[in-house]
């Protein structure tokens, strides 16, 4: 499948996780199926009625100033990624794991600094990481919960391998494709669905909203105040502040509906101020509070930093939490599950080559056109450089702005991204996936069965970010085999009788009404 | 409710709704203007229709006369006017962007879908002989939007700035489209054309059949009057308009405890002078003079509205 062949650059032979040697994998069994007793124009159709759809709904993603249409779609793939029950709890367990370590070494590291002290990361990269917030030492957030909600963004190599390839634990977003992307497949293929049994994701915002809950201060009582905090209209993910904030019933605020007295945050309504619990912060650090970080952020709110300091507001995710998914700390959070939780990681690292270790670089400078090197602050894909698909100008490049500026890069070797089946111009054919659960931490650390499956739609492109032309499909965690199901549906299949009957009652009502006004 | 969503909801509503009345008056004025071609009276249509959508100002700027193609382009998308057809629902669906989650899905999917279509629309289908389509389309999708608001909304607040929205706006367009024909409703001439201008009148409001319905006569310039101005049972006409304002600000003001302004007393003495007005008094006052208070008095109520809900 797939013109291999015209593929100019190498080819890294990677993990198909429908097709094993020896057949379709068992998870994969009905959707090959399906695939093959579904004809090509059948698929196209739905295609196009899948984009149809997420352009009314208005899901898209904004990018302004580079021309053309800001409001993007995000090509959806309509073919689901399948991952087995047994699959996903063991990924489950070490995501629960890494989560918890992280947000250990948050409050540490804004706290007694004991990790520093037992020698186990150098002081340095942290105290001196632009994603360190000073402002935060002796800040004791609610339950020592830092990072709120982490994306933890997977990549699988083979049947048993899973690596994480990035933390972002400041404001992942992405949720809201999640969801939304299983509502379009509901409603495009709801037969393909019910022949599966998936874990449903729809709880996610009642779990998200127990979570923010959960981190209020004290004196909120049972219901305090929930608002999501957004830089507004123009801001990419804005599509997704809205959706979560209206599945979870809370307001959307931008930084002018909120003001600060004497270190309470009240949000401006029709019926006068109204008082703030928590904030769902949406927004970087650097714009929350002009008064502490960014003098000219016009999003943020003066004084909000203070609230926070005196207990009376609670911000999810903390300030500060970048400092956790830097991509030069990185390497080192197999050694904080070890130093905070005595366990041994249940998710592998990369192998990670810090530019600005001696060692390392010279590694990385003799090896460029093996490995992919990344900016440690950059995001979204920009930035980076994939050595084996890399012309040697572009290598050449990379190679003197490591020299340059050491500090600023990672290395890690290119990795063989598994591939789904996708459905692309010439049929269908294997695209490189990768997969960002999302791990909600409060009292208690909530993983709903999901996640975003983020596909590179080119042929053989290792990168998935959607602001480079990447894709996403459903992903379904496929419960085991049982009983069930069947006596569901005919239930609601006799409620939808009866209702039709009374329809016709009030269709002949309706006629008769219409006669006595004409008449 | 957060200020800023009051505000958007408000503002949705009263785009949308212009949106629709700019439709509806081009419609009537190109048929207007068709009617009267032979009489050489066309160009006071498109003129009367520039006035009535309060843009004289601007639209002589850019333009010498008010040709048809002018008014229709002024009217329908050029964008430097805010109250044309396209300016319109794209600030309508603006607002309805930045309140999401205060729209029910039928809302949105009205709202968002006419946007759609209508930026991937080319020019030539808006213009010419495609222009009588074209605004019964817009019609029939703001229709759509008030229908989806009036079924699928809750009614709580986000309903309450999303109504009072549409019938301020309604009420300033039935005052503008009245007041620039204020001459033909107070002369005491009788042709054929004036008779043909007091149907394009009520049609403007979609009206001429409730005339019929409500006086079973010939019409009659006092009366048409007394219809938009005063009758309750039209719901375009200021009265019925004005109620609906008044209730509507009255149950927001209850949902605050009773928490009222300047604005809650001025719609209310507004209702009343319509409630205990008489078309008699009206046109002897002057029909002009009476119009021109009405304009000017729903601006000064959008003021007040603002400042007691929105920018305290």
């Amino acid at each position: 499948m797939g013109a291999a062949s015209s593929v100019p650059q190498a080819r890294i032979a990677a993990f198909d996780e429908m097709r094993a040697e020896d057949g379709v994998r068992a998870a994969y069994a009905d959707i090959d199926r399906w695939l093959r007793a579904t004809p090509r124009e059948q698929l196209d159709a739905k295609r196009r009625e899948a984009e149809l759809l997420f352009r009314r709904i208005g899901i898209t993603f904004a990018v302004y100033g580079e021309g053309g249409d800001p409001e993007r779609l995000i090509p959806f793939d309509i073919i689901p990624r399948i991952i087995a029950r047994s699959e996903w709890e063991r990924l489950a367990l070490g995501l629960r794991q890494r989560v918890r370590a992280l947000n250990a070494f948050l409050a540490d590291v804004y706290g007694k600094q004991e990790i520093l002290r037992a020698g186990r990361m150098p002081a340095a990269l942290i105290l001196e990481n632009e994603g360190y917030r000073a402002e935060m030492v002796g800040i004791a957030p609610p339950g020592g919960v830092y990072t709120h909600v982490a994306g933890i963004d997977m990549v699988r190599t083979g049947p048993d391998e899973f690596y994480v390839l990035e933390d972002n634990c400041r404001t992942p977003s992405g949720v809201s494709y999640m969801l939304e992307n299983r509502e379009a497949m509901l409603r495009l293929f709801p037969k393909l669905c019910a022949q599966h049994r998936v874990a449903p994701v729809g709880r996610y915002p009642e779990e998200l909203l127990e979570t923010l809950k959960a981190v209020a201060p004290a004196r909120a009582g049972a219901d305090p105040c929930v608002v999501l905090l957004t830089p507004g209209p123009y801001n990419s993910a804005y599509y997704e502040h809205c959706f979560l904030a209206d599945e979870m019933g809370v307001e959307v605020v931008e930084g002018a509906d909120l003001c600060v007295d004497d270190d309470i945050v009240y949000m401006r309504t029709t019926a006068g101020p109204r008082r703030v619990d928590v904030i769902y912060r949406r927004i970087d650090d650097e714009f929350l509070d002009p008064k502490v970080f960014r003098a000219d952020s016009l999003v943020g709110v003066p004084g909000l930093m203070s609230a926070y300091r005196a207990g009376n507001v609670a911000l999810a995710n903390a300030p500060g939490a970048g400092i956790a998914d830097d991509k030069a700390i990185y390497p080192y959070v197999p050694e904080m599950v070890r130093f905070y939780l005595g366990e041994e990681p249940l998710l592998a690292n990369v192998p990670t080559f810090l530019c600005d270790r001696e060692e390392d670089r010279r590694y990385v400078l003799a090896n460029l056109d093996k490995l992919v090197v990344k900016l440690a602050k950059g995001s979204g894909g920009y930035g980076m450089m994939i050595g084996p698909h890399a012309t040697r100008d572009v290598r050449e490049e990379f190679r003197a702005r490591i020299l340059a500026k050491p500090g600023d890069y990672i290395a890690q070797p290119t990795l063989a991204l598994s591939t789904c089946p996708t459905v692309v111009e010439q049929g269908i054919a294997p695209r490189h996936v990768d997969l960002r659960p999302f791990i909600l931490s409060g009292k208690e650390i909530r993983i709903v069965p999901g996640g975003l499956t983020r596909v590179a739609i080119r042929e053989g492109s290792l990168v998935v970010n959607s602001s480079q032309g990447g894709g996403t499909k459903d992903t379904w965690i496929l419960e085991d085999e049982g009983p069930g199901e069947a006596a569901i549906q005919s239930q609601s299949q006799s409620q939808s009788q009866s209702q039709s009957q009374s329809q016709s009652q009030s269709q002949s009502q309706s006629q008769s009404q219409s006669q006595s006004v004409g008449g | 409710m957060l200020s800023r969503t009051a505000d958007n909801l408000f503002w949705l509503a009263r785009y949308t709704e212009r949106a629709g009345n700019v439709a509806r008056g081009l419609g009537v004025a190109s048929r207007m203007a068709a009617l009267t071609a032979r009489l050489g009276a066309e160009a006071d249509e498109w003129r009367s229709l520039v006035t009535a959508s309060g843009s004289d100002a601007s639209f002589y700027r850019k333009y010498e006369a008010p040709t048809a193609e002018a008014v229709v382009h002024w009217l329908v998308f050029d964008p430097e006017n805010p109250s044309g057809i396209l300016p319109s629902i794209e600030a309508a669906r603006r607002n309805a962007r930045a309140v999401r989650t205060a729209l029910t899905v039928d809302m949105w999917e009205a709202l968002n879908d006419t946007w759609n279509h209508l930026r991937a629309l080319p020019p030539e289908a808006m213009e010419g002989e495609k222009l009588a389509d074209f605004l019964s389309w817009v019609r029939e999708r703001v229709t759509l939007f008030n229908g989806a608001a009036h079924d699928t909304m809750l009614r709580d607040e986000a309903w309450r700035f999303v109504h009072l929205g549409t019938m301020l706006e309604r009420a300033d367009n039935t005052a503008r489209l009245l007041d620039v024909k204020h001459h033909l409703l107070t002369a005491e001439a009788e042709g054929a054309v004036d008779y043909v201008q007091w149907q394009a009148v009520l049609r403007s409001v979609s009206a001429l059949r409730s005339y019929q319905w409500i006086y079973r006569d010939r019409l009659n310039p006092r009366r048409i009057a007394e219809l938009m101005i005063l009758r309750p049972e039209l719901p375009r006409s200021l009265m019925a308009c004005f109620a609906e304002v008044a209730e509507t600000l009255e149950a927001i003001a209850l949902g605050h405890g009773g928490r009222r302004g300047e604005c809650h007393r001025l719609a209310g003495t507004l209702q009343a002078q319509l409630r205990y007005g008489r078309i008699d008094a009206i046109m002897e006052e002057g029909l002009h003079a009476f119009l021109t208070t009405m304009i000017e008095r729903v601006a000064a109520l959008g003021g007040e509205i603002d400042a007691f809900y929105i920018r305290h």
